[in-house]
């Protein structure tokens, strides 16, 4: 019976009903980390001595960008376990993760680009980590035009998550750019092995952040896989009975 | 833990940086406030929909039982 849980997680319905309570939790939690950090880092942090207050843009940056490529993992390990196991739901969320990861990488390329220009003089360098960050901006859009390029749904998430599990091969790029190639971009600030190279002052703010925008990825993903359950799932008779009793509450 | 800025307007400026710093916030938190609004919307959109085919169904219904 240890195994049930997984077969469980195969099933939209009973991933859609469980998942129902943790909704309010989740955006209560995650609104209140990234307020609160958003105002600690913009006027309590102390401002760095060397790129003065330009750069109190790494409190939005740097967890944006660690959602980019978190996003990407989780994207990718869904459409393996929907190839290997055959199952429905870990499509679905491959799906719904994909424009996500876009927007954020989106965010950490344009956060990037604005925190260039008084810092380096320049808003853009064709530079290792900028560069590999681009290419996996455009492997989420192309992950979200081949969604949408067949008309049956299998194939399209077949090849989905073989272009996801093609483009991993990028994600050690991004992390290792920095150390690899003499680039304009700092080395990561936040290390698991060993001191980090920022002061408690300015980490805590960050770090707060980072779990604010972990919160709200898994939030927003449960959000937009949800309605991916709903519309795959619009003529089972849970859904509809579903539909019947908001509509009786509305 | 003190506020690092002499005044409000001294906070607005950011010592010149304050273009940057407030238009990187401004897009993310645009951002983000999409990402949330976006599947809810097309929750409702969802909804709305499944409600007007359930409806034309039972249209359906009655109108077929009627002619029997």
């Amino acid at each position: 019976m240890a195994w049930q849980w997984f077969h469980r997680l195969g099933s939209p319905r009973w991933f859609y009903e469980k998942t129902t309570p943790w909704l309010p939790w989740l955006a209560t939690l995650s609104i209140a980390l990234i307020v609160t950090a958003a105002v600690w880092g913009l006027a309590f942090a102390p401002a760095d001595f060397k790129q003065g207050n330009s750069y109190r843009i790494i409190y939005i940056h740097v967890p944006a960008a660690f959602l980019a490529l978190a996003g990407y993992y989780i994207m990718a390990i869904s459409g393996a376990v929907g190839l290997i196991w055959k199952m429905k739901l870990p499509f679905m969320v491959m799906k719904a993760a994909a424009p996500i990861g876009a927007l954020l990488t989106f965010v950490s390329l344009v956060t990037g680009s604005i925190w260039g220009k008084p810092t380096w003089g320049t808003w853009w360098e064709w530079d290792a980590r900028i560069t590999s960050m681009l290419i996996l901006f455009f492997l989420y859009l192309g992950m979200i035009a081949l969604q949408q390029a067949f008309t049956q749904r299998d194939t399209a998430d077949k090849a989905s998550a073989v272009l996801a599990l093609v483009g991993m091969v990028n994600i050690p790029i991004i992390y290792k750019s920095v150390d690899w190639w003499n680039t304009l971009h700092q080395p990561a600030t936040i290390k698991f092995t060993s001191k980090s190279s920022i002061d408690p002052s300015m980490l805590y703010p960050l770090l707060m952040m980072v779990i604010g925008f972990y919160l709200f990825y898994a939030l927003i993903l449960l959000l937009n896989t949800r309605v991916e359950i709903l519309r795959r799932e619009n003529r089972t008779q849970w859904v509809n009975d579903l539909i019947s009793t908001t509509n009786k509450r509305a | 833990m003190k506020f690092q800025f002499e005044s409000i307007a001294d906070f607005i400026a950011m010592n010149g940086h304050g273009p940057y710093v407030w238009a990187s916030y401004a897009i993310t938190f645009a951002v983000l406030i999409f990402l949330l609004i976006s599947p809810l919307l097309q929750k409702k959109a969802f909804v709305k929909q499944q409600i007007k085919q359930q409806k034309l169904a039972q249209a359906n219904n009655t109108a077929s039982e009627a002619t029997e």
